[in-house]
């Protein structure tokens, strides 16, 4: 403790450097943060995907209906505890670089299978009472400014015509992963409304599987009974059904490790570097404390923790303007179901930015350490 | 007076790792920020290239893609009847197509993808004259057969020449593959229309979108005049290729954007390397400054010297980013179309004028890195610098 002031007078001798120095740790570690966050907002279908949800739909693709009479059939199917189902709507509000996903839900059930979504009781019953009703996500709302009450046009994609609703509710969620940016409304409106090929077509159905009920022979059970009908269906739970979806987005995950690995070396090398040069700067001081009674290890610790030092200070700084910047909100306008740093990307930092300290410190302590004091003293 | 380049070249020589240092870490934030930049521009020259300046494509008016259009067959008959549309030997050059997604295994992972199937009839090829059978031949109409993209052959399991699938229920035959140029057709299979309405149980006489030839340039005006003032065509009328340049928009942003993003927070860690780098110089400089300023050589020489000295630096950099990211030029890769919903596949596009940017990118970084340094130095008082002698 007591050479405190002499590693806060070496931090300080350079200033710009010092500053420089835990500037490249605070951005690389803002960046890391960033990635981190991309990379959960990708796989967030994944994460938030029910364990016990399976989603059934058409085998063709999921833009191919399936029939309404589905329902009573699904329900009767041993495993299946709750069922809903809902519709892609596809309009536009305004413009069509506003996008958010609109479903048409079934009302009674919706909220049962998707327990994870939060509406406030008067409001849920106020969306109960209005056949134009729609419940928002919190995201979107806040997006758009819509407040309960407003009227929403909406220009239908394939449902034609101009379509009208009444914000009656705005939901949260329980967890950060999941989606607050959609748009629901009531499937009955949709079917008064829709034109008459639509003829009680759903989108997809959503089944809750009962406790202890085994998945595949759930799955199993209700592909075959649909099997050689004119509506196939496929059955998978809903995490393989989201990863098929991050799948076909491309390699994430690659290009995030790939951006993240060259800015580590490049952030390793400019430590070092630094580290290095201030290590060669002192090389007087440094003789000097060896003459005065220091050992070898006190002086490789010294070199070592103001390396560490300087990388806590950094690392601590980028992650939390990386969470202060996720704050703000998803940059690509609503491109991103969900935008959240999770803690463990924070752990992760922490814990890297502490290894680039360490190992950018160590060839400099070690020089520090084999000092040889007379060399050094006839240099002065 | 300025002094000689030699003198910068040495310098960058002398102080080799620091320099190393600043290098790679611009050569990092000009390598990132290409390989978005190329990604993004092969993304939308995918789906642009798929449209023709000389065709028009005709969708239900308020539809928002292909997928969510409808056109009646008294629609396309008018279509086929206006003089806009430039006729062939066989009729007008008309396209009506109908596309279904479909799910197939992905040959890299074994999971199920979309594909677009489209519907077409013998007139798509005369249409598209971009699309050219570069391997067997394209699929009779009235039988079960499929022509394949180049790209969706590699990119799916099992739909190679000669192999069977099974979609809809039915049995069908990879009769032949086309190149598209690149475009997104190559992401496409193609079959005939009539029995991919029959088998997905799709109302017959229904199709999804029109493609015509136009007879002359300014025939996309006048066919969207006469559509306008008739009852029966509720149709939008658009050139083919600013329709495939609005399908490409949001995921060109959404690249664009984050890419940015990342590439920008990349620079700043970049410009402090080379501030770092530059300012070391400096420091260790003194003398040699001093010994410059002395010899009579003003301050304003000094600055350009440094300033060109950081430029140097991250010239450097920026080709050593660039040469990093040319390999990646023609790398295909696939993603979904959020517009479309289904797969794509484009390559990577490292274009001169890609390349253009990112060495000004990096030249940039050099100029904020090695500005600050630079006037430090010229403000090396001689008396006190040359005193530490």
């Amino acid at each position: 403790m007591k050479f405190l002031p002499l590693l806060f007078a070496n931090l300080t001798r350079r200033k710009v450097r010092t500053t420089l120095t835990l500037g490249s740790f605070a951005v690389a570690l803002f960046l890391f943060c960033l990635l981190v966050t991309i990379r959960a907002a990708f796989n967030s279908g994944i994460d938030a995907a029910g364990a016990d949800r399976m989603l059934v739909i058409n085998k063709v693709s999921l833009i191919q209906p399936l029939p309404i009479a589905y329902r009573e059939k699904l329900q009767r199917v041993p495993g299946v505890q709750d069922l809903t189902y809902a519709n892609w709507f596809g309009g536009v509000y305004q413009d069509e670089k506003n996008f958010f996903a609109q479903f048409a839900i079934d009302a009674d059930t919706y909220r049962t299978v998707y327990s994870e979504f939060i509406v406030p009781p008067d409001q849920w019953q106020a969306f109960l009472a209005d056949k134009q009703g729609a419940v928002i996500g919190k995201a979107t709302a806040d997006r758009y400014g819509f407040k309960i009450g407003d009227r929403v046009p909406l220009k239908g994609g394939g449902f034609p015509g101009d379509w009208e609703f009444n914000v009656r509710g705005i939901y949260t969620a329980r967890r950060p992963s999941d989606d607050l940016t959609q748009f629901w409304f009531r499937w009955d409106y949709l079917k008064e409304k829709a034109p008459p090929w639509f003829a009680n077509q759903v989108g997809w159905y959503t089944v809750r599987i009962a406790p202890g009920s085994d998945a595949v022979k759930v799955a199993k059970s209700i592909d075959e009974l649909f099997a050689n009908s004119a509506w196939e269906t496929r059955t998978q739970t809903e995490s393989a059904f989201m990863a098929s979806f991050a799948e076909q987005m491309g390699n994430v995950e690659f290009l995030m490790i790939a951006i993240g690995s060259v800015v580590f070396f490049t952030l390793l090398l400019v430590t070092g570097n630094t580290m290095a040069t201030s290590v060669r700067e002192r090389t007087g001081e440094l003789a000097i404390l060896k003459t005065v009674g220091f050992t070898d290890a006190s002086v490789l610790a010294l070199v070592m923790i103001e390396s560490v030092l300087l990388a806590a200070i950094g690392g601590a700084l980028g992650i939390a303007a990386g969470k202060g910047f996720t704050l703000l909100g998803d940059p690509t306008k609503g491109m991103l179901v969900a935008f959240y740093l999770p803690a463990s990307g924070v752990a992760a930092g922490a814990a890297l930015s502490l290894a680039v300290g360490v190992i950018a410190g160590l060839l400099p302590a070690l020089t520090a350490m084999r000092l040889q004091v007379v060399d050094a003293l006839r240099r002065l | 007076m300025a002094l000689p380049l030699i003198y910068n070249f040495e310098s960058v020589r002398v102080r080799w790792a620091s320099t190393v240092v600043a290098v790679l870490g611009i050569a990092g934030s000009v390598g990132v920020f290409v390989a978005m930049l190329a990604l993004a521009r092969g993304f939308q020259a995918a789906l642009v290239s798929s449209g023709s300046e000389h065709n028009a494509m005709v969708r239900r008016a308020g539809a928002t893609s292909e997928m969510d259009s409808a056109i009646t067959l008294e629609q396309l008959r008018a279509i086929e009847d206006s003089t806009e549309v430039m006729r062939g030997a066989d009729g007008p050059l008309v396209s009506p197509e109908v596309v279904v997604v479909a799910a197939l295994p992905l040959a890299k992972t074994g999971t199920d993808a979309m594909v677009q199937l489209r519907g077409v009839s013998l007139k798509a090829l005369a249409v598209h004259d971009k699309v050219k059978i570069v391997n067997g031949r394209f699929f009779t109409p009235g039988l079960f057969e499929l022509t394949v993209g180049k790209n969706a052959k590699n990119a799916y399991r099992g739909v190679a020449v000669g192999d069977e699938v099974k979609l809809g229920g039915t049995v069908w035959k990879v009769v032949g593959s086309f190149d598209a140029g690149g475009s997104a057709f190559d992401s496409e299979i193609w079959l005939d229309a009539n029995l991919l309405n029959a088998t997905y149980q799709r109302p017959t006489g229904i199709h999804q979108s029109v493609a015509a030839r136009l007879a002359g340039d300014d025939a996309v005006g006048a066919l969207e005049r006469r559509f306008a003032t008739d009852p029966r065509m509720k149709v939008r009328v658009e050139r083919e290729t600013d329709y495939y340049k609005r399908a490409s928009q949001q995921m060109t942003t959404f690249i664009t954007v984050l890419g940015s993003l990342v590439a920008l927070v990349m620079a700043l860690g970049a410009v402090f390397a080379a501030l770092n780098t530059m300012y070391s110089a400096v420091a260790e400089r003194s003398r040699e400054i001093a010994t410059i300023r002395a010899l009579g050589f003003g301050e304003g020489a000094v600055v350009l010297s440094f300033v060109i000295e950081a430029l140097l630096v991250a010239l450097a950099g920026g080709i050593v980013g660039c040469l990093a990211a040319l390999p990646l030029n023609g790398l295909v890769t696939q993603t979904l179309n959020f517009q479309t919903f289904s797969h794509l596949s484009f390559a990577f596009r490292v274009t001169p004028e890609v390349v253009g940017w990112g060495i000004a990118f990096a030249l940039f970084m050099g100029l904020v890195g090695g500005l600050p340094p630079a006037v430090r130095a010229a403000r090396v008082p001689v008396v006190v610098a040359l005193r530490d002698l």
